[in-house]
This record gives structure tokens, C-alpha cells and sequence, in this order.
């Protein structure tokens, strides 16, 4: 009964999709990375330097969109530090990964340090503010979800439409997936597989950052460590599930987030009384392992993904 | 060589091509010209230096002397692209085609900007079947292309070249991977294409494809081009014996001193499977102190036959004997156990691990034997000895033991290939094209070697594809074509040119009737 009356409140449905915001930004970020052949485990490190640097430009007196743009920015940088070891120079994509996100979270403490020596909690910043759509967001349920969202949910939601017609309807999104399919199929054309899978994973990195930047610039107004908490790492399975089609991983960050959002709920219902916290916590993750194994039987790969490419080799 | 003739009809020419790879000429002094609309066939052994070609024709190689002309337009040497640009389409025999993509994503990229809207799919669309119906190429374009057959998949490879204005087609190989009704298809697409004003250059080393299908064949022998007639001057005997050479020079070889059958096969037949042709009803006995030679065009079933004797297949009709008996059970440990040494076609792919040690490698078929281990723990000290012993005995030129067998040039590795082979002093050497791409002196070394190792007792047999080395080591010849064994030769009683009657299928009709 409990969970039906949560399934019913509108607040329930706007807060899985706030949730899943970040999740969708940092996913096709990911799926752009995946589709041209390169694995980017820096996503986790990314999203905190996003997180960071969109935060730290607002509070320095940038607007919100100005600060959207430095987080991008921001990110791209790494991106463009991870494509040059993993594309040109071929090195473990693993390794260069764990790498960027270890470098990219210690250089986000490193410069909060520096830059704010004297505070003890984090300064907080005026976030977006949510946009009722008129009308529609007067629907039902639906209406407060998806129409009373701030910006950058919108974004999120016209980012997953870009990059499947990028990816699908154009001769450059063609060309980054045969980049992540056969390398060779690529280069015989006179194409640089070299070019299509830096810029990539310099756009894809990018797009991971502006989805660390929703948590500090739509989400919690502040900065804090620990923020990102594995989100990243959710992303790379939520690739998986969505068998590396944006639309697919949009419906399982929205599944993730909905499971997320009704864990919480779930905690303050008399049942919450009984059973320890931890294992609501745990919902949403052992949900999504379940549907992994459900959903990703019959994923395609892509067939080059972390085979490294060089134009003189066989 | 004859000069060529200037005409207007020359779509393509190439004048004077020379390429060298080390001390290796792969390509000398190599003229001809192809005329619009003709298949030319350009036939060869393999190694004759027909794919070096054709990459310096299509620009992936950069000739040392020699120009390329497309048109009447020289191309730039070393630059696929401007090949491309000229109308000249490249099927290779290795497809570069993406698994995942359809086949229509296939065919388009690459051939718009990258920055535009739209991939123009219905214009496309509507070529793409317009092409498919002209030149005869039935595919389905929505579909996966790692769900296509091969035969499809090479329809689809024709397509490319075709959607791109190709005005010339290369094809390399192009029947070595399909089923004989593929072939006959992908020939009618050929006769089409030469109807509607296109130049096909037609890569193989089969005999009766290339009457069917040129007009003209070039036969290239070490890198030279020796020979070039029209296939109404010429039939299939006549090739062969341009393609192997029919000059002799026996290397040094005492008489046999032959002994009793080590290993045999009795009325043996094999299933052909994939592009590996079958096996029919083979008798074969290897006899203790002799070399079997097995001459023959490849692709008609040698690689069976070998797979067979080192036990990779087990036949499905007839027996494998070893000293007489019948082998209940057959498997490489069964046959190595029995001391049958293999020295394998391809040492790259199944002879050697490329990033493993030269110790690693050279223990590679004997590590679980006491020698090398004992309880489980291998013994490294004796088998860094072992590999310095093979080093030293086999003049392995490395820089050590430790070193990574990738860095060794071709004839080192099969140097050391041999050593592995020879020295636990096998009863049985199965010699799969042992001195394929070896320089001159390594091809004496290992001729010599597979000499004294039968001198000492072992049975050898001898696969290749050259006649000269077949004749001039071998104690009996067998001849093998399309999955059929001839009566064994004594050495010295059939010519090249008897011999190369055989290769061509003849002879065994007789026997049938």
C-alpha cells in the first residue's frame, strides 16, 4: 500500500528525474567515448572536477551558464589529457582512466584548498532555479516531472535527442561508430581514426562534467568531497544496460533514479522503522545489477572498444 | 621485357615497378597495361610478389622505381587516396567491413563531409539497389553486416568500390573464402561489370578460374613478371608450369635409404569444412628414411591433410596408422607422443606465441614432459639450456634466450621452429611449406637439415607449393588436387610438365574409370 501511495505523489516522479539528470548528461558522454572505441573511466574524476569548477566559477561572480561552460570546458581538458594517452599513444585504457579519475579528483581538492584556504564549510551558491512550463506542467504527475524542472534537466533531456541524431543521422556520427566497430573500415576510407576518437572523447568528457556541474549548480548549491559518490561508475553500467543507445540509457538512468528516489521514500514509511536503512540503500543497486543481467544479454558491443589503433599493424 | 604500346584504351599502366624489402625483391621491373574493359588475370604462387603489387598499385606502398598511371594521370606514389579518387576499388581479401553496422552504413561512410546534417540515406538508398541490380550483387541493406555470409560480405565489399565511381576493380583472391556457387555468381558480377565499361584485375592461384574468367593472364614468379598470354593462346597446363618454373637445380642428396611405413593413412576421406577443402578416399605412407614431397596448387587440400597427420582432424571414413597399427584415439598430444614433429604453415599464427620468450617457445610442445617440469613446478634452468642448446645448434641469430620471439626476422624463427621440431629426434617431421618467405640461405639451412633428418631415420613430408623444391628434395612425389592424392613418383620419373598435368586435376579421372 506504502509503495503505491509513494508511486502516486508527483514529488516522487520530479525527484527521480532530478536524479537521473546528471546520470543522463554523464552517460552520453560515456555512450559518444564507447561508440568510437575508447573506454573512459576517467568519467568519475570528471564529474567531480565539473562539479567543481562550474561550482567555483559561479561563486567567483560567473553566471549559471557561464559556469556550465567552464565545467565543460573543464572537462574537455581531461578529455583531451585521456585521448592522448589512450589514442595516439595506445596505452591501457584501464590504467589512463583510473588515472584521470584519481588526478582529476585530487587536483579538485588540491585547488578548493587553495582557493578558499580559510573556510570551513563550503560556500554556497544560488542554483538554477526551476522552470514551470506553462500548462504543461500542470499535468498530473507528469506535469511536475518532467515540465517543473530546472534548466539543465532540460538540457539533459535535449542532449540524449542530439547525440542519437548525431550519432545515428549523420555522416560524422557514422563515422565515429565504424571507429568504434573496425578502425581499419575507417582509415581504408581516407578518414583519421586518430582525430574521430580524440574529439570524441574531448566532447564526451565534457558532457560528463556539465552532469558533475548539475549537482553543485541545480542540485545541492554547494560543493562537498564526496559528492559524486560512484555516480560515474553507474554511468559506465548504465552504457551496458542501455546497449550503448542513448535512448535505452535514458530509460535506465531514469529506472535508477526512480529505484533511488523510492528507496529514500520508502526509509520513512513504518517499515523503514524495522529494517536497517542500509538495505534500502541498497535497493537501487541491486535492482540495477538485475536489470544488467536481464537487459544487456543480447548488447552489441562495440567490437573495437579498447583495441587501441595503429595504421602501420594488420 | 616488351615495351608497352601506347593506347587510348589503357585504363591503367605501370611501368617499371620495382620493390625491395630488405634483400628480398618482391617486385622487379614489373610492366603491363590493362585496357578498358578486360578482366586480366594476375596469376601466381604464393610469394610471387602479386599482393605487393597490387598495394603499390593502390598506393599503400611506395615503389623504389617505377610509376603508377591511372587515366593518363600519373598518381602520386604512397597515397591510397588519391588511387581511390582515380576510380580504382580495392576488394581485399581481408574484408574491411564494421561487424556491427548495417550494410548500407558500410557502404556510406566515408563518401560524405563529416560536417552535415543528414546522411542522405533515401538518395542513397536508391543507388545503392540501382548498382545492386546492374551489377547482379543481391544484399540486404538494413541488415548486420557480421550476420552476412562470406559470399555476401563480399558483395557488399564490391558494392563500396562500386558506389565510390570505381572504373577499375582489384580483386585479391577474391575466391580463396567462397563456395564454388558464390564463385559462379561473383563471376557473372564480373562480366557485368566488363559490360558496362569497367577494368577488372583478377588475383588467384587457381588454374580453371582464371581461363574462366580473363581475358589475359600475367604470371608473376619471384617478383618478375615471366610470362603474359591471352587465354585463348594458353590452357591450364601451360600455366601451371609458368606459375611453379620448370627449372631444376637438385640440391646435394645422397640416395634413400628407405625403411618400413612409420605413419599411414588407409582410404582416408575428410568433409571439407568452411574454405578448407575436404579430403577424398587418401592412401599415404610415410616411410622411415625418405622425404614425401606433396606437390600441388594450394587450396586443394593440403592444409586438411596436414591438420590431419599432426591430429588437429580426425578423418570420417578410413584409418591413421602408425607402425601398422590403428589409432583408436587421435589428437596433437597423441601425435606428439608418438614423435610426429610439426613444422607449421603459418609460423606466425600456430608456430609461434609472437610475445613469448624463445625459451617459452621452444618448450612450447614439450613442457608438461619431465624435462621441463616436475611437480608441477617448471624446471626454467633446463629450459634456458635447452634454449641455448637449439640457439647454438640451429644458429638461431637472437640476441638471447629471453628475448621476445616476435623480434626475430622470419628465417630465426623458423630456425628455431625447426630445432623444436628436430631436436627430440621425431620419427615423423611434417614439413608445411618450411621455407616459405626465407631468404636463400636459410632455405639451404632447413633443406639441409629435413636432409639429414631423414638420413637419421625420420619419415618427412614435404608440403609446397613449389615445384622446383618438391623435385629436387623429395624421394616420392605425390600430387594433390581438389582433395584427390595421386600414386606416389619416384624420384626423378615424372617431369614438371607430367607433374604439372596432375596439379591441373588430370590423370585422376584413369584411376576413377
Amino acid at each position: 500500500m506504502e509503495l503505491f501511495d509513494i508511486l502516486m505523489t508527483a514529488s516522487f516522479w520530479a525527484a527521480a528525474v532530478r536524479i537521473a539528470s546528471p546520470l543522463i548528461f554523464a552517460t552520453m558522454g560515456e555512450i559518444i567515448c564507447e561508440r568510437a572505441g575508447v573506454l573512459n573511466l576517467g568519467i568519475e574524476g570528471i564529474m567531480v572536477i565539473g562539479a567543481f569548477t562550474g561550482w567555483m566559477a559561479v561563486y567567483s561572480g560567473t553566471g549559471l551558464w557561464g559556469g556550465v561552460a567552464v565545467a565543460m570546458a573543464a572537462g574537455m581538458l581531461f578529455g583531451l589529457l585521456h585521448s592522448v594517452l589512450t589514442v595516439p599513444f595506445g596505452l591501457s585504457q584501464h590504467v589512463v582512466g583510473l588515472g584521470i579519475t584519481l588526478l582529476a579528483t585530487s587536483s579538485a581538492s588540491f585547488a578548493y584548498r587553495l582557493l578558499l584556504p580559510e573556510v570551513t564549510s563550503p560556500p554556497r551558491i544560488v542554483p538554477f532555479q526551476p522552470y514551470e512550463v506553462p500548462m504543461l506542467s500542470e499535468i498530473p504527475l507528469i506535469g511536475p516531472a518532467l515540465f517543473a524542472q530546472t534548466p539543465m534537466t532540460y538540457l539533459a533531456f535535449a542532449t540524449v535527442a542530439v547525440v542519437a541524431l548525431v550519432l545515428y543521422r549523420t555522416p560524422l556520427g557514422l563515422a565515429v561508430r565504424a571507429a568504434g566497430e573496425n578502425p581499419s573500415a575507417v582509415a581504408s576510407q581516407g578518414l583519421s581514426v586518430t582525430g574521430l576518437r580524440m574529439g570524441a572523447v574531448i566532447v564526451g568528457s565534457g558532457l560528463m562534467a556539465v552532469g558533475g556541474a548539475f549537482l553543485t549548480m541545480s542540485a545541492f548549491s554547494s560543493f562537498f568531497f564526496e559528492m559524486v559518490n560512484g555516480r560515474g561508475w553507474i554511468c559506465i553500467a548504465l552504457v551496458v544496460f542501455g546497449a550503448w543507445k542513448p535512448g535505452k540509457a535514458l530509460l535506465g538512468a531514469l529506472l535508477f533514479a526512480a529505484f533511488d528516489a523510492l528507496q529514500v521514500r520508502l526509509q520513512q514509511t513504518p517499515l523503514g522503522a524495522q529494517v536497517p536503512y542500509q538495505v534500502f540503500l541498497m535497493i537501487p543497486y541491486v535492482l540495477s545489477i538485475l536489470a544488467l543481467v536481464l537487459m544487456s544479454r543480447r548488447a552489441e558491443v562495440p567490437a573495437a572498444l579498447m583495441v587501441p589503433f595503429n595504421k602501420g599493424e594488420r | 621485357m616488351t615495351a608497352i604500346k601506347t593506347e587510348a584504351q589503357d585504363v591503367l599502366r605501370l611501368t617499371n615497378i620495382s620493390k625491395s624489402f630488405g634483400a628480398t625483391k618482391a617486385n622487379s621491373d614489373i610492366n603491363f597495361a590493362l585496357k578498358k574493359g578486360e578482366v586480366i588475370a594476375l596469376l601466381g604462387e604464393n610469394g610471387a610478389g602479386k599482393t605487393t603489387l597490387m598495394n603499390i598499385l593502390f598506393g599503400h606502398y611506395t615503389p623504389d622505381t617505377g610509376t603508377v598511371e591511372a587515366f593518363g594521370q600519373m598518381l602520386p606514389p604512397g597515397k591510397p587516396g588519391a588511387a581511390l579518387a582515380a576510380g580504382i576499388g580495392m576488394v581485399h581479401q581481408h574484408f574491411t567491413l564494421a561487424d556491427n553496422l548495417t550494410v548500407e552504413e558500410n557502404i556510406l561512410l566515408g563518401t560524405e563531409p563529416l560536417w552535415k546534417l543528414g546522411l542522405g540515406r533515401a538518395a542513397a538508398r536508391a543507388r545503392i539497389v540501382q548498382l545492386s541490380q546492374d551489377f547482379g550483387l543481391a544484399v540486404h541493406l538494413a541488415a548486420k553486416v557480421g550476420l552476412l555470409s562470406v559470399g555476401e560480405r563480399q558483395r557488399v565489399e564490391i558494392l563500396k568500390a562500386l558506389y565510390r565511381d570505381a572504373r577499375v576493380l582489384i580483386l585479391d583472391e577474391p575466391t580463396a573464402v567462397l563456395t564454388p556457387q558464390e564463385t559462379d555468381a561473383l563471376f557473372v558480377t564480373l562480366r557485368k561489370a566488363v559490360a558496362l565499361g569497367l577494368s577488372v584485375i583478377f588475383i588467384s592461384h587457381k588454374l580453371h578460374e582464371v581461363m574462366a574468367i580473363a581475358s589475359r593472364v600475367l604470371v608473376l614468379r619471384h617478383g618478375r613478371l615471366v610470362g603474359e598470354v591471352a587465354v585463348a593462346d594458353t590452357d591450364k597446363h601451360a600455366l601451371a608450369e609458368m606459375m611453379v618454373g620448370a627449372e631444376v637445380a637438385p640440391p646435394e642428396i645422397a640416395a634413400a635409404q628407405i625403411g618400413a611405413p612409420i605413419l599411414s593413412l588407409r582410404a582416408v576421406s575428410v568433409v571439407s569444412q568452411g574454405t578448407k577443402g575436404g579430403l577424398q578416399d587418401i592412401d599415404l605412407q610415410l616411410k622411415s628414411g625418405q622425404i614425401t614431397g606433396l606437390a600441388g596448387v594450394s587450396g586443394n587440400g593440403q592444409a586438411a591433410l596436414a591438420d590431419l597427420l599432426s591430429g588437429l582432424i580426425v578423418p570420417d571414413q578410413g584409418e591413421v596408422e602408425i607402425d601398422g597399427r590403428a589409432i583408436a584415439q587421435w589428437s596433437p598430444r597423441i601425435a606428439l607422443s608418438n614423435g610426429i614433429a610439426r613444422i607449421p604453415e603459418d609460423r606466425h599464427k600456430t608456430g609461434a606465441i609472437a610475445d613469448f620468450t624463445l625459451t617459452e617457445n621452444v618448450i612450447l610442445e614439450s613442457f608438461k614432459s619431465a624435462q621441463f617440469s616436475r611437480r608441477g613446478w617448471m624446471n626454467k634452468a633446463e629450459a634456458d639450456r635447452f634454449a641455448r642448446h637449439v640457439i647454438d645448434t640451429y644458429d638461431v641469430r637472437c640476441p638471447g634466450p629471453a628475448t621476445p620471439i616476435r623480434l626475430l626476422s622470419g628465417g630465426n624463427m623458423q630456425k628455431l621452429i625447426l630445432g623444436r621440431a628436430l631436436e627430440p629426434g621425431p620419427k615423423v617431421i611434417l614439413a608445411n611449406q618450411p621455407v616459405r618467405g626465407l631468404d636463400i640461405g636459410a632455405v639451404t639451412y632447413v633443406q639441409s637439415r629435413l636432409i639429414a633428418a631423414r638420413d637419421a631415420g625420420a619419415a618427412v613430408l614435404l608440403i609446397s607449393e613449389d615445384l622446383d623444391e618438391i623435385m629436387g628434395l623429395s624421394d616420392v612425389i605425390h600430387v594433390i588436387s581438389e582433395g584427390r592424392l595421386s600414386p606416389g613418383f619416384a624420384r626423378g620419373s615424372k617431369s614438371a610438365t607430367e607433374l604439372g598435368i596432375w596439379m591441373a586435376g588430370h590423370g585422376f579421372a584413369e584411376d576413377a574409370a
